[in-house]
């Protein structure tokens, strides 16, 4: 009742537009979430032009997909490989790419998560469910306001001939964020 | 496939989300500013206790823009708590299933 109550006074001002939260909440209900991060996902594995545009300049490449940031803030993809597993947190809040993966889950916002993420992140990912390789090294990145992270999760083996609507159900909310792999077929 | 999560926990979080996200769309303070107001707020009621990222989360947000709304002068403490007030004593005479209104 206090955020109704806030709503009303500012609504009486002539501050805000309240068809124009009705809007808000439907969108990221219902028209945004992890699907669109997918998409880019999948066309990155499927495709490599894409993928080293999405690379060079992930704002960009998916704004042109009409995913951009409402807070106009800069979109960044790390790509996992042998050698790397990127993983991201924000450590101060729980700033997150909205546009490509919806609203974060809530232990992505917890203290917990928050903390341990860049303090352990090996036992994070095996919270998770997650063991890499000894030489595998882990990337904690953490977003800002300004900057957001997508992760590119590895390709699993065995997916060469899927197209990219199939590629996109391999790919998880939590592989994108680093704390999961996508799935193996 | 396991059922997906709700996006918001609660309607009152999906509001005070949606709240935000407007008034900084409609430019009345910048996204930066905003988070690190956050922040502020949550490093505060974290020190005694590990937040969940759920409501305590959201409690914390709306203390945030509780605080930022009133020093912008945009919505008074005092005027927000007797709105609060309002919309509880409309909530509590509505019968049950009829729209709420703060019309007695």
């Amino acid at each position: 009742m206090r955020v109704k109550a806030l709503e009303t006074i500012l609504t009486e001002k002539g501050l805000i537009d309240p068809a124009a939260l009705d809007e808000i909440i439907d969108t990221y209900e219902n028209r945004i979430g992890p699907r669109n991060g997918a998409h880019v996902v999948a066309r990155a594995w499927a495709d490599p032009a894409f993928r080293a545009a999405l690379l060079e300049d992930a704002t960009a490449v998916v704004s042109e997909l009409g995913y951009y940031g409402r807070q106009g803030e800069h979109m960044v993809a790390v790509e996992n490989t042998d050698d790397v597993h990127n993983m991201v947190v924000c450590t101060l809040c729980s700033c997150y790419p909205w546009p490509l993966l919806g609203i974060p889950p809530g232990w992505y916002k917890s203290d917990a998560y928050r903390a341990r993420a860049v303090r352990e992140p090996r036992k994070v990912l095996a919270d998770f469910g997650v063991t890499l390789p000894e030489d595998t090294a882990v990337r904690v990145w953490d977003s800002t306001a300004e900057l957001r992270y997508l992760v590119i999760p590895k390709r699993p083996a065995g997916t060469e001939g899927l197209d990219e609507a199939a590629l996109m159900d391999l790919v998880t909310r939590d592989s994108m964020i680093g704390t999961g792999l996508a799935i193996t077929p | 496939m396991t059922r997906p999560e709700p996006v918001f926990e609660a309607p009152w979080h999906a509001q005070l989300f949606a709240l935000t996200v407007h008034l900084n769309e409609a430019g009345r303070f910048d996204w930066p500013d905003w988070a690190a107001r956050f922040a502020a707020t949550l490093v505060r009621h974290g020190v005694n206790r590990d937040l969940n990222g759920g409501d305590d989360y959201f409690a914390a947000w709306l203390e945030t823009l509780e605080t930022l709304l009133a020093e912008k002068g945009w919505a008074e403490a005092a005027a927000v708590s007797q709105m609060r007030d309002a919309w509880e004593a409309a909530y509590l005479r509505t019968p049950h299933g009829d729209p709420v209104s703060l019309d007695a």
